[in-house]
């Protein structure tokens, strides 16, 4: 047997690798304050338009697109760190003050609730092109691009007679082992917080153990519930509205599930936002409010319009024809910063045993 | 007293491993009480039972499925058995949030399955959803954890010691049984527990095919709750749960001696024949290859396929393949040069330093991979921040992570390696380094190359660290699967999918070509 060549190699940077380890575990000591000052990154001088860096936590998929626009249209050298939101929101918490991050843009509210301590305002001008149900009251996000909670049903098995007038309908023992759910997605959640602002804790406890009673499959998330209504494992399915847009597009239009309004508004019938915000640390303050407000422009409202399938913000950009107009959604009257309260709502879920 | 050369990167290594458990300690202890409400409800227990229960069917299974592919690839007259060899090893690669979608896809409700079977009048298969396929899943994914650390431990087995039980009048069989399989304890011990503390890790299977095990509850801390505190008691509790895993090993391990006492070259191994078994055999691992690997890129093609044809456009991903093989190939050296010190100190050197070292280097695999990374960036972004968010930090936390992969497979093959051996080379003057370099590290290279391929395959499909540690812009193939997968273009998703598959074949196929070098 011979001594392959490459341990060698192997050998040298374990000399690196353990004396870098060694540096890093004597930095670990918990106790101790950290009392070097965050270096000055050493980032080369801005050379023209300077550059930018996003924590996004929409998907790669979805935005980049939108992103690359605004780098080709300004020259800013934009880095994008993709992830969840809520890891992000996790990251950049732990991060705190060293944060490399210029601007959170965040699928929903409470991921931007959660890092709202970070968070500077908003030049007013670039915070008032969003309308007002749709951003924070101290002005540290901005709504960006609404999202319609939705039912999504299967032509087949739900005729139009049927049609649940609003989601409290479907505690109805008719409904039992008809339905699904996702309770730990983000966006269930921030419905449910919306539930109890809108219809008061009894009510929301009253449909949460409805729902358990009703035998509601619990999913993951939302797309396996629009798969699942498609496969006809479920008739109903709690979820937002583009994901049906995206099947449909991948897999022709007889995919066997449509998305339904309640008629009758209530929570399930609320529109949410995704969002950016400003690190109060951010090192390139100007380059992110231009990004922010570019977010709000025209271009890209139409884009969200056009290829997310999500609801433009701003006036005068049109929606999607495949949608439902905004203004013919019984939307509830309320401010998407009023369901922030997100401990109330896991805690109301977890006692109901819809949640760990 | 151990040599300088062993002890110090090993402490190095067990003080670096130290940063998770020290950061979820740190958070922990800001919960106060909510931490430890969560974790002592009634539901949480339930959640630890059923847990467990997972893993212990996925890694019965894996041991069963490991062991007997091992064998018949490498000691039997199996056909086609190099090409088995080789395929076997690929489902690592495959995210198991992409396993099971595809699992989901083709024996889900209204599934492929159920499709190919209506004409006969099924009109509804059992539910794959729950304990089924979420066993199934990890299984199919996860028996290679212990199929490649039996391969290696096979080779160097000197097969005089089986060879003295046939002359003794011992069947085929039976000398498998009373001498090989025994022989091969460690590395079959040393594969389930990296199964086992996997499966106690995953999120992506369990979740999709909704089994709710104890790190689905870490997650849903994180998700819903936006909540640290709890997620890192909870992901404390884990560890313990991990920490009980390794000492109940320890306990079954006993004094045995698994290396040749008396001196001689070892032979070439016997071939077993098969005889009539020779096409029932055939057909097992080609089922295993199926389900775990052909199924799925058949499907992934589809996916492609139905994409392409609906307008979606055709990226090859080359930077993105790149740049994964890239950190992969770093975090295997660096794995393999980490693992060796801890290695040595560990079976050369037993008692309560060693096995607490021991036990801290399985500590990160048993995490999920988001308490690992936040870990990273409590120190990283406070303390390290001249290689926050650097390559370098990366590969440092892809070691955290998967350094027990490499050191079972190091420990594996060094208790194989009689002692006697490096007595022999230091008697004749000389020092301690120079005897490991030229006597223990050419025989332990075969342990060491096999473990460095797991943790390649590891890091090419990890995801929540590489997402947050990355340097900005940092793109791998599994973090587009993700990326994709996760907003529903699984037209998109399924491209990179099946390259990370093919680039999987690179370090199995290395392995495999150094096997046939040597015969």
């Amino acid at each position: 047997m011979r001594f392959p060549l490459c341990l060698g190699r192997a050998f040298a940077f374990a000399a690196f690798a353990i004396a870098a380890a060694a540096v890093a575990a004597c930095g670990a000591d918990p106790t101790a304050t950290p009392t070097a000052q965050p270096q000055a990154t050493p980032t080369p001088v801005p050379q023209g338009a300077g550059s930018l860096v996003i924590y996004s936590g929409r998907g790669e998929s979805l935005v980049d697109p939108i992103i690359q626009q605004f780098a080709d249209v300004t020259g800013i050298d934009v880095e994008v760190k993709y992830g969840g939101t809520a890891s992000l929101a996790a990251t950049l918490l732990e991060e705190g003050a060293n944060s490399p991050a210029d601007v959170f843009y965040a699928q929903d509210p409470g991921g931007l609730g959660a890092v709202e301590s970070l968070l500077a305002p908003l030049p007013a001008d670039v915070l008032q092109r969003s309308p007002e149900w749709a951003r924070s009251p101290q002005g540290l996000w901005a709504g960006v691009s609404g999202r319609a909670r939705v039912l999504v049903y299967s032509p087949d098995r739900v005729p139009e007679d049927e049609f649940p007038a609003d989601i409290f309908e479907l505690t109805d023992p008719k409904w039992k082992g008809r339905v699904g759910w996702a309770p730990t997605n983000g966006s269930f959640l921030t419905m449910v917080t919306g539930m109890r602002k809108i219809w008061g804790e009894e009510k929301t406890a009253e449909w949460i153990e409805g729902m358990v009673a009703n035998g509601a499959t619990i999913y993951p998330k939302n797309t396996p519930q629009v798969a699942a209504v498609a496969a006809g494992e479920i008739d109903i399915g709690l979820v937002n509205h583009y994901y049906l847009y995206r099947f449909i597009s991948e897999e022709g239009e007889d995919f066997a599930a449509r998305n339904y309004h309640p008629s009758g508004g209530g929570p399930g019938a609320l529109v949410m936002v995704s969002g950016a915000g400003i690190l109060s640390t951010a090192e390139n303050r100007e380059n992110a409010e231009r990004f922010v407000e570019f977010l709000l422009g025209t271009v890209a409202q139409q884009f969200f319009a056009g290829q997310t399938f999500e609801y433009p913000l701003v006036e005068g950009v049109n929606v999607n024809r495949l949608l439902t107009p905004l203004d013919e959604i019984k939307r509830p009257d309320i401010a998407l910063a009023d369901l922030a309260d997100l401990e109330g709502t896991t805690a109301i879920l977890r006692d109901l045993g819809a949640l760990p | 007293m151990p040599p300088v050369f062993i002890w110090l990167p090993a402490a190095a290594i067990g003080l670096l491993m130290l940063l998770p458990p020290v950061y979820l300690l740190v958070r922990t202890l800001e919960s106060g009480t909510a931490g430890l409400d969560v974790l002592f409800s009634m539901r949480t227990l339930g959640i630890l039972l059923r847990t467990v229960l997972l893993v212990g069917v996925v890694t019965a299974a894996c041991a069963a499925i490991g062991v007997s592919l091992a064998w018949l690839t490498l000691r039997t007259d199996l056909p086609f058995r190099r090409v088995f060899g080789m395929l076997t090893a690929l489902p690592l690669a495959i995210p198991s949030y992409v396993f099971a979608l595809l699992v989901i896809t083709a024996l889900g409700p209204k599934g492929m399955a159920q499709g190919w079977l209506e004409p006969l009048g099924v009109d509804r298969l059992p539910s794959i959803f729950g304990l089924p396929g979420a066993a199934l899943t990890l299984t199919l994914l996860s028996f290679p954890y212990v199929m490649l650390p039996v391969k290696a431990a096979m080779q160097r087995m000197d097969p005089a010691m089986e060879e003295a039980a046939r002359s003794l009048g011992r069947s085929s069989r039976e000398a498998f049984f009373s001498v090989t399989l025994p022989l091969l304890r460690p590395a079959i011990v040393a594969g389930s527990l990296l199964v086992a503390l996997y499966t106690l890790s995953d999120f992506g299977a369990v979740s999709l095919l909704r089994y709710q095990t104890f790190t689905w509850v870490i997650f849903i801390q994180y998700e819903t709750a936006f909540d640290r505190s709890i997620a890192a008691a909870l992901s404390l509790a884990l560890t313990a749960l991990a920490i009980a895993l390794l000492i109940a090993e320890s306990r079954t391990r006993g004094n045995a001696v698994y290396h040749r006492v008396t001196p001689g070259a070892q032979r070439v191994p016997h071939v077993a024949s098969l005889g009539r078994w020779r096409w029932p055999a055939t057909l097992y691992a080609a089922a295993v290859v199926f389900l775990s690997l052909a199924g799925p890129v058949a499907l992934l093609i589809y996916w492609v396929v139905r994409g392409v044809t609906a307008g979606e456009p055709l990226d090859l991903l080359w930077s993105n393949t790149v740049s994964t093989i890239y950190v992969s190939a770093l975090a295997a050296g660096a794995a393999a040069v980490a693992a060796t010190p801890v290695a040595l100190l560990t079976v050369r050197y037993p008692g309560w330093v060693s096995s607490l070292l021991e036990r801290l280097a399985y500590v990160g695999f048993a995490l999920p991979g988001l308490a690992v990374a936040l870990a990273f960036v409590f120190f990283g972004a406070s303390v390290l921040t001249p290689v926050y968010q650097t390559t370098f930090l990366l590969v440092t936390a892809y070691v955290v992570l998967f350094l027990p992969a490499s050191v079972g497979a190091t420990q594996t093959a060094l208790k194989q390696v009689s002692p006697r051996l490096e007595e022999a080379a230091r008697s004749l003057g000389k020092t301690p380094f120079h005897a490991f370099r030229l006597v223990t590290l050419p025989m332990l290279s075969k342990g060491i190359a096999a473990g460095a391929a797991l943790v390649f395959l590891l890091t090419m499909k990890e995801l929540p660290a590489t997402l947050i540690l990355s340097p900005t812009g940092f793109r791998t193939l599994a973090t587009s699967v993700w990326s994709a997968a996760s907003e529903a273009f699984f037209a998109r998703a399924a491209m990179p999918a099946i390259l990370l598959i093919i680039a999987a074949g690179i370090p199995t196929t290395l392995l495999i070509l150094r096997e046939q070098e040597e015969r």
